[in-house]
C-alpha cells in the first residue's frame, strides 16, 4: 500500500496546476467575451492572440 | 431592420460627438485615451469583423475590441489629436452606437473574488474527497492519520481564502446585533474544522474537514449564481441608450463656445441647443424656434412648440430647430434633479423587503445553534464525555447547514432570470422576482409603455404612393416624430427618386422643398397651405399635408398606437384576478380612449407626485402594487411601488430604477414575468419544505450520534442536488395562474 503514496503528491500537484492554469485564465481575461471567442474562430485575420497591451504594461 | 446591413434608418447624427467622447473617455496609458462605446445592435461573428475593421481603419485609433457577450467596443486612441469620429463611422457602418460611462475601477471586482474562491474550494474539496474515500473504505490507521494531516494542509487555507466571504458577512451581521445565514454555516465550519484538527492530532478515527469544505463549496455555488444573474442584468440594463445629456455648449462673455459637462453649469449661463440634443437643464428660450419631445418627461405624446420666452424642462429633446436658451436652474434643481429626490424620498418611505432566504434564516439559524447547543448539553449530562458531545453537536450543525437555503433560492432565481433573460427581460435582482410574485394590481404608465410613444402613419395602403415616397424624401430632412413615421411608412415602397435643390425647416410649421421652379411643403396644414383659399378644410390637428405648388397633394394622420399584445396581455391580467389600471400624465382626451380600448379605469393628467400618492394609497389599502413606466415622471412612482417594470425605451433614471426592464416590444412581458415570478415562489417553498423534510430525517440521526463524515458527506450532495433538480423544473413562460376564487372567470380557451 505505501509504495504508491508518491501517487498523492503527483494528484495533487496535477490538481494544483490546473488551478493555477484556471486563475491566470481568470485573469487575463479569457471569460470576458466567450460569445465572441466562438465567432472569431471563423475570421482568419484575427489567428493572433490578442492582448490587452497598454494597459498590462502600464498598470503594474 | 437587418443586423449589418448599411444603415436603413436615416441618419440622425448628432452635431458634433467629439467634446463628448472626450469627456467619456479615460487616459489608460501615456497618450492613449480608452471610449467604450455600447453597440446593442452587435449580434454575429460578421457585426464584430465589420466594427472592428470600421474603427481601426481611422487614424489615431490604436485598437478597437469587439465585446460580443456584453455588445460594447473598446477602442484606444491617441490622445494628441481630437477624438476620431468613432460614432459617425459605426453609423456609416449601420449600428447605432452610444458612449458608455466609463466607471472608476474594476467593474467586477467582487465577481471574480467569488469565481476564484469557489474555484479553490472546489479544487480543495475535491482532493479532500479522494483522500476521505480511501479513509471511508477502511484504511489502515496510520494511513489514516497520514490522510487526515494531509487533508487538514489542503483545508486550512482553503477555509481561510474561500471562507472569508462567509466570515466578513456573519462578522458584519453580529456586529449588527443581527443574524443572517452566513452566522451558523460560518460557526459550523470553523467548529467542524477545529475539532477535525484536534481530533487528528489525537489520532481520532473521524474527521470533518471533508463536509466543512464541500458546504462552502456548494454554498459558493449559490452565492456566485446570484451574483451573475446580478451582474449581467445591471450590465445589459446600462448599456442601453443615455439619454440624459452629458454636457452642454456653453456660450461664453467673448463670444466663444466652450463644452462643459452638465454638472458644472451655473444659473445665467447661455447655451447653444442644437435640434437633436436634450435640454440639459431647466432653461428659458431666447432666441430660436423650435419643438420639443416630452413623451420621456410628461407623458404628452405630441410634440410641445417652443418660442422665445418658452419654458423648457431638463431632459426634453430638441426635434426641430436651434435654441439659444438661457439656464434658470442648477442641474441640482432641475426637473431631473427634483425626481431624484422624489424618488429618494419614495424609497424612505416604502417598508424594506426582507429576502425569502434572509427571513427563513432569522427563523432558522436560532434553532439551528439551539438544537446543537441542546445536542451538547444532553450527550454531556448524559455521558460526561466533553469530546462525544462536542462532536455530536458538530454533526448536528453541519449536517443542518442551510444547502437547502444557501443553494436553492438562488438556484430558482437563476432559473427564472434565464427563461426571463430568453423572453427579453431583464431582472435586477432575485429580491425583485420575490416581490414581483406578491403583486395583485397592475399600474401603467400610457406614452411608450401602453403605447409605443411614436405615431405611426395611419392608412398609408390606401394612399398614392408616389405621394408617401415624396413626402418622406421630404421628411427625412427632419427629426419631428410625424417625420420619422412618414420615413418609416415608405421604407416599404419603391424608394422616389424626387431630388430636393432646397430644403429648409421652419420650427414648429414643417419643411420646405424647393425642385427646380416647383415648391413642395410638408407641415401643419394651415401653414403649408396658407396661400391655398381651401386652407379651412383640415380633418384633425393632428394631420399633416403635402403641398406642391399650389395644390394639396396628400394628408397624412398619425396616431400613437398601442404595444404589440397589450390587449392580450391586459385582459390576461385581468382573468388572473390582478387589478389594472392606466394612470398617465398626459391630457384625458388622449388617455381616455386607450383606456376604453383596453376596458380599463384611467386616471389622466397626473403629475408625478400624483403618482406617488396614487401607488401609496394602493399599498396603503393593502394592495401590493406592480408600476410600469418609462418616463422621468414615473421614475418616483417606480421606487415607490412594490415592484417596478420598465421597458428599454424609457429614460435611463427610470431604467436604473425598475426592478425588471423589457428589452422587446410586446407588453406580453408583464404578464409572462409575472408568472414567472409566481412559478419561481412556488419552486422556492417545495424547495424550503425539502430542506425541513431532509432536517426531520438528518437531525435525528445526528443527534443520536450517528453521523460519520461519510454519512455527512452523503446527505449533502443528496439534498444539494435534490434542490438543484427542483429548480431546473421551472418552465418558460406561461399564462399566469389565476388566484384563488378567480377561476369562475377565466376559462382557457381550447
Amino acid at each position: 500500500m505505501k509504495e504508491y503514496f508518491y501517487l498523492i503528491p503527483i494528484a495533487f500537484g496535477i490538481g494544483l496546476i490546473a488551478l493555477a492554469a484556471f486563475m491566470w485564465s481568470l485573469k487575463n481575461g479569457q471569460y470576458d467575451d466567450l460569445d465572441g471567442a466562438a465567432e472569431r474562430i471563423l475570421h482568419d485575420e484575427t489567428d493572433a492572440p490578442i492582448r490587452k497591451t497598454s494597459r498590462q504594461v502600464h498598470n503594474r | 431592420m437587418g443586423c449589418c446591413g448599411p444603415g436603413a434608418e436615416l441618419a440622425l447624427l448628432a452635431p458634433d460627438a467629439g467634446e463628448e467622447v472626450l469627456l467619456a473617455s479615460r487616459v489608460v496609458a501615456d497618450g492613449v485615451r480608452q471610449t467604450d462605446l455600447s453597440v446593442p445592435t452587435i449580434h454575429c461573428g460578421a457585426c464584430i469583423r465589420t466594427i472592428e475593421k470600421a474603427l481601426g481603419g481611422l487614424a489615431g485609433v490604436e485598437s478597437a475590441r469587439v465585446n460580443l457577450s456584453t455588445r460594447r467596443v473598446t477602442v484606444r486612441w491617441h490622445s494628441d489629436r481630437s477624438p476620431p469620429p468613432f460614432l459617425e463611422t459605426l453609423k456609416q457602418a449601420g449600428f447605432e452606437a452610444h458612449l458608455f460611462d466609463i466607471e472608476p475601477h474594476d467593474r467586477n471586482g467582487e465577481l471574480s473574488e467569488l469565481i476564484r474562491a469557489l474555484a479553490v474550494a472546489g479544487f480543495a474539496a475535491s482532493n479532500i474527497m479522494l483522500l476521505s474515500v480511501s479513509v471511508w473504505s477502511g484504511a489502515e490507521s496510520e494511513t489514516r492519520d497520514l490522510f487526515h494531516w494531509l487533508s487538514a494542509i489542503i483545508a486550512l487555507p482553503a477555509l481561510a481564502y474561500s471562507g472569508r466571504i462567509f466570515f466578513r458577512s456573519a462578522w458584519k451581521a453580529l456586529r449588527h446585533r443581527r443574524t443572517n445565514m452566513d452566522v451558523p454555516i460560518s460557526i459550523g465550519v470553523l467548529l467542524a474544522f477545529s475539532m477535525s484538527l484536534y481530533d487528528t492530532t489525537q489520532h481520532g478515527p473521524y474527521a470533518y474537514f471533508d463536509a466543512s469544505i464541500s458546504l462552502l463549496f456548494f454554498l459558493l455555488i449559490g452565492r456566485t449564481l446570484d451574483h451573475m444573474m446580478r451582474e449581467r442584468a445591471r450590465l445589459a440594463v446600462k448599456g442601453l441608450a443615455k439619454l440624459a445629456a452629458r454636457g452642454a455648449r456653453v456660450l461664453q462673455a467673448d463670444g466663444k463656445q466652450v463644452y462643459l459637462p452638465v454638472s458644472e453649469i451655473a444659473i445665467g449661463m447661455t447655451i447653444m441647443l442644437a435640434a437633436g440634443e436634450r435640454v440639459p437643464v431647466d432653461a428659458t428660450v431666447t432666441k430660436g424656434a423650435s419643438e420639443l419631445d416630452a413623451s420621456l418627461v410628461s407623458g404628452e405624446q405630441t410634440p410641445v412648440p417652443a418660442t422665445v420666452g418658452s419654458l423648457l424642462r431638463a431632459g426634453t429633446l430638441n426635434l426641430t430647430g436651434p435654441l439659444t436658451i438661457v439656464a434658470t436652474a442648477t442641474p441640482d434643481n432641475s426637473f431631473l434633479g427634483e425626481m431624484v429626490r422624489m424618488m429618494e424620498a419614495a424609497e424612505e418611505g416604502r417598508s424594506v423587503y426582507r429576502r425569502i432566504a434572509d427571513r427563513a434564516a432569522s427563523l432558522y439559524a436560532p434553532v439551528v445553534h439551539l438544537t446543537a447547543l441542546f445536542a451538547l448539553a444532553g450527550w454531556l449530562l448524559a455521558t460526561g464525555d466533553l469530546h462525544r458531545a462536542l462532536t455530536i453537536a458538530i454533526a448536528v450543525l453541519i449536517i443542518t447547514c442551510p444547502c437547502a437555503l444557501g443553494l436553492a433560492v438562488p438556484m430558482v432565481q437563476v432559473v427564472a432570470a434565464r427563461r426571463l433573460f430568453e423572453s427579453g427581460i431583464m431582472v435586477k435582482d432575485g429580491g425583485a422576482l420575490e416581490r414581483l410574485a406578491e403583486i395583485d394590481t397592475v399600474v401603467f404608465d400610457k406614452t411608450g409603455t401602453l403605447t409605443l410613444g411614436r405615431p405611426r402613419l395611419i392608412g398609408s395602403g390606401s394612399m398614392d404612393p408616389k405621394a408617401i415616397g415624396v413626402a418622406a424624401a421630404l421628411a427625412s430632412h427632419s427629426r419631428h416624430p410625424y417625420s420619422r413615421a412618414l420615413v418609416e411608412a415608405a421604407a416599404d415602397l419603391p424608394p422616389s427618386r424626387s431630388m430636393f435643390d432646397e430644403v429648409s425647416e421652419h420650427p414648429g410649421y414643417g419643411l420646405e422643398a424647393r425642385s427646380g421652379v416647383v415648391t413642395y411643403r410638408l407641415g401643419r396644414p394651415e401653414w403649408a397651405l396658407a396661400s391655398l383659399a381651401d386652407a379651412g378644410r383640415t380633418s384633425g390637428d393632428e394631420s399633416v399635408v403635402l403641398y406642391k405648388d399650389g395644390s394639396r397633394l396628400a394628408e397624412f394622420h398619425f396616431e400613437d398606437f398601442l404595444r404589440a399584445n397589450a390587449t392580450t396581455a391586459v385582459t390576461e391580467l385581468m382573468n388572473a384576478g390582478i387589478l389594472v389600471q392606466v394612470v398617465s400624465g398626459d391630457l384625458e382626451a388622449v388617455v381616455a380612449p386607450i383606456a376604453r380600448q383596453l376596458g380599463i379605469p384611467f386616471f389622466a393628467a397626473v403629475l408625478p407626485a400624483g403618482k406617488i400618492a396614487h401607488i401609496m394609497a394602493l399599498e396603503a389599502s393593502g394592495r401590493k402594487v406592480l408600476m410600469v413606466g418609462d418616463g422621468l415622471n414615473d421614475s418616483p412612482a417606480l421606487v415607490a411601488a412594490h415592484a417596478s417594470m420598465a421597458p428599454a425605451t424609457a429614460a435611463d433614471i427610470g431604467r436604473n430604477a425598475a426592478d425588471l426592464v423589457f428589452l422587446r416590444e410586446s407588453l406580453s412581458a408583464v404578464p409572462q414575468a409575472i408568472s414567472v415570478a409566481r412559478h419561481a415562489r412556488r419552486l422556492v417553498r417545495q424547495n424550503f419544505a425539502l430542506a425541513i423534510a431532509y432536517n426531520l430525517v438528518a437531525v435525528p440521526v445526528a443527534i443520536m450520534g450517528y453521523v460519520t463524515p461519510l454519512v455527512a458527506a452523503a446527505t449533502m450532495s443528496a439534498s444539494s442536488m435534490l434542490v438543484v433538480a427542483n429548480a431546473l423544473r421551472l418552465r418558460s413562460p406561461r399564462k399566469i395562474a389565476p388566484l384563488a376564487g378567480a377561476e369562475a372567470q377565466l376559462r382557457p380557451r381550447p
